[in-house]
């Protein structure tokens, strides 16, 4: 660059950069000064005073005497509870869209294909809106839908089997479920330095896998409650139902409406995948004898994983952000619990801070992952094209 | 080689066959095909009994309740509600051309003949202003109707507008400032998009719309102003992504030359580089479109009276309380019909540059 260039460079950046500094400064001193106004002390002091509300639904134990901190852990894991339970539905669905419109058989294209384009042109917050209208307008527990006595849809809520266990232990043996889980994957996705420790990694993933499960079904059998069954079904006892789980409709609603919206986008994502396998590589499997199933499992599926997954990361992370919805049909999720704490409180500026922080932690934490995996299972070499 | 016939003698015939072949290759194939068939007629069947065979189209919600069939009569009773919001009931002929003119702008737009800067801006500028003319009022004889009157789908098509309207220079502006060669700039670019397109669209919203003013009650015009605005820098992060893809998409032959010819930065890209891009990042650009459509939706969170929130108001009241399933469909298919069109028009565009190529 020529030294005149050079030096307008740094010129334009040192000014800009200064300008930046003042506003900024300017725009934090008016609204500090614009809240003093109103009253309202800054500060991250308030996250340990009380909150004096309650949430509509929480995993952890919470009342209302509870601090501030503690309401806003509520609706982070109310939102990743929510996010992960819709994601895992949501892909599920999305194979089965994508296996569907990938199909040689029209009928079955065809059908994925309406599924598809009667699901994706409508918003999702008015599917939101529409579940939760339904799930409030169903039949009273005299006559409420029933499928096999297994899941009831009733105006008193919706119920499935619950566990008779003691409180609590359910969360737990989730928590060892899911650490388990996730060892298997980081052990199974580990790059081994020699092959030792490749022939004992995946080996070692079993084993994490498998003993996430055995601890969390131990918990379980020990927590259970003496003398009544281990699964506990909904019974219509006078004029409610008692035992079994109860979901409130504004969960099933946004569950629904997430799954059934990010099944749409995921079934197409993952069509794309599966057209993005060559028709060599299933004639190959199908000349090394493998039978259909095997051929989906081991070929067809896999490389269609790997093609798809930096779309799949994004996708993940839009309907991670759908959870907010929850404030449309109260839900009590992240955001709602925030906007709440700022009507409650006053302090907007740290709660909105707090707000942003968690979002781009969590957002960047999924990415993250999913950015790991790609790398790791990502087909190297000469295989790259397939 | 034998001499292959290249038409088929009896067309008919090698269709069937050629049905036969794709429908039952196998029994087992064969049998799926069957059982999709008839699902197909099934769900075929219940939904023309459910919406046209036992549906009542107009009547009172006695009517509706005695029939076993969807009650549009529903939409029927509210559709100004739901079009207009709270518009006057006598001027709603205002907010009907309004939003024709809002709709017919985004038609035209996608003729190729619009494709050039000033056309495209000269075009949606006029349409806005025109657009406000009818809706405020206050001008010609025309009475004033204040902002928080207007509602409905006129509003949502009115927000979209506003989207891409301020958004679209915005978003070429980011893209810009993201390639600058400047470090700092495009830091300072990269950062505010990234961190815009993480965020879910509500918490901007609500920090525009109810936060904004409890923070700088100075600096902020109307509610309807905030949220457009809101709407804008979400729909610009992502489409600078869009715009940045496309101009990268380009060879770097292409600014080099333009770069030998004399061409200052600004002639670069207003002659050379943006046109391409722009060409190459038109399907993404439309279905980030229909996407920004979608979103406009979510503005009922922050208590403006869209087409949504109108529609939520319609079976609200308690005559009609049952009809929400119908309220639902109805808005909906309104939207499937904005948004499937766009999606398809991104399609043909995409189908019609490949072949270009």
């Amino acid at each position: 660059m020529l030294p005149t260039r050079k030096r307008k460079a740094f010129l334009i950046q040192t000014v800009l950069g200064l300008l930046l500094l003042i506003g900024g400064a300017l725009l934090i001193r008016a609204i500090l000064q614009s809240l003093e106004g109103q009253g309202i002390s800054s500060g991250f002091g308030f996250l340990h005073r009380s909150t004096g509300w309650d949430v509509g639904f929480s995993l952890i134990e919470y009342t209302i005497n509870d601090p501030y901190w503690k309401v806003i852990l509520v609706g982070v894991l109310n939102t990743l509870f929510l996010g992960s339970i819709g994601l895992v539905l949501a892909t599920v669905l999305g194979v089965l869209i994508g296996v569907l419109r990938t199909s040689a058989n029209p009928v079955m294209a065809f059908l994925g294909t309406c599924y598809i384009e009667a699901i994706r042109n409508v918003p999702l917050i008015l599917q939101a809106f529409f579940w939760y209208a339904v799930f409030t307008h169903l039949p009273p527990p005299k006559v409420a839908a029933e499928a096999g006595g297994i899941i009831i849809l009733s105006s008193r809520g919706i119920f499935v089997p619950g566990l008779n266990v003691v409180p609590g232990a359910g969360l737990l043996a989730g928590g060892l479920l899911l650490a388990g889980l996730v060892l298997a994957l980081i052990l199974a996705l580990w790059p081994g330095r020699n092959l030792r420790a490749r022939e004992l990694l995946p080996l070692m993933s079993r084993g994490a896998l498998l003993g996430g499960i055995g601890l969390a079904v131990a918990v379980l059998l020990l927590a259970r409650t003496p003398g009544e069954t281990f699964l506990q079904f909904a019974e219509l006892k006078g004029l409610n139902f008692r035992g079994g789980i109860r979901v409130s409709p504004e969960f099933a609603a946004l569950l629904t409406a997430m799954s059934l919206y990010g099944g749409a986008f995921l079934g197409e994502i993952i069509r794309a995948g599966f057209m993005s396998v060559s028709r060599g590589q299933i004639e190959a499997a199908q000349a090394l004898g493998l039978g259909g199933w095997q051929v989906f499992s081991r070929v067809r599926l896999p490389l269609a994983l790997r093609a798809v997954l930096p779309t799949l990361t994004n996708q993940y992370v839009w309907l991670l952000k759908a959870t907010t919805l929850g404030i449309a049909v109260g839900f009590s999720d992240f955001f709602l619990v925030i906007s709440t704490a700022i009507n409650q409180s006053g302090q907007t500026l740290e709660l909105i801070l707090i707000l942003m922080g968690g979002f781009l932690i969590i957002n960047n934490l999924l990415a993250a992952i999913m950015n790991f995996i790609n790398r790791r299972i990502a087909l190297r070499g000469s295989q790259l094209r397939i | 080689m034998a001499d292959i016939p290249l038409v088929s003698p009896q067309p008919g015939i090698d269709r069937l066959a050629r049905l036969r072949r794709s429908l039952f290759p196998t029994p087992l194939s064969g049998l799926v095909s069957l059982a999709g068939i008839a699902l197909a007629l099934w769900i075929g069947w219940a939904l023309l009994q459910w919406v046209v065979v036992q549906a009542v189209f107009t009547g009172s919600a006695e009517d509706c309740r005695a029939a076993s069939g969807a009650c549009w009569a529903v939409v029927t009773a509210r559709w100004r509600l739901m079009f207009f919001g709270l518009y006057p009931y006598e001027e709603h002929w205002r907010s009907a051309l309004a939003c024709f003119v809002l709709v017919a702008t985004i038609v035209l737009s996608c003729l190729p003949v619009f494709w050039t800067a000033l056309r495209i801006a000269v075009l949606w500028v006029a349409s806005a202003a025109l657009f406000l003319l009818l809706m405020r009022g206050g001008l010609f004889g025309l009475s004033l109707v204040g902002e928080e009157k207007w509602g409905g789908l006129t509003l949502s098509i009115f927000i979209f507008a506003g989207t891409a309207l301020f958004g679209m220079p915005l978003a070429i502006a980011l893209a810009l400032l993201r390639r600058s060669t400047l470090p700092l700039v495009s830091k300072l670019a990269g950062g505010f998009i990234d961190t815009v397109r993480s965020l879910p669209l509500v918490t901007i919203l609500f920090t525009v719309a109810v936060l904004l003013p409890i923070l700088a009650p100075g600096l902020s015009g109307t509610k309807l102003m905030r949220v457009i605005f809101g709407m804008a820098i979400f729909f610009a992060a992502y489409q600078a992504e869009i715009l940045r893809s496309g101009i990268q998409s380009l060879p770097v032959g292409q600014e080099e030359a333009a770069k030998a010819l004399g061409l200052g930065y600004w002639q670069r890209m207003r002659k050379v580089i943006l046109p391409q891009a722009f060409r190459r990042a038109l399907p993404p650009t439309v279905s980030q479109f229909a996407i920004s459509f979608k979103e406009v939706s979510l503005v009922i969170i922050i208590g403006i009276f869209d087409f949504l929130a109108s529609g939520n108001a319609a079976y609200g009241s308690g005559e009609w309380a049952f009809a929400y399933v119908e309220v639902y469909v109805f808005m909906a298919f309104v939207n499937f019909i904005f948004v499937f069109s766009l999606s398809r028009y991104g399609a043909y565009l995409e189908r019609r540059m490949r072949v270009g190529k």
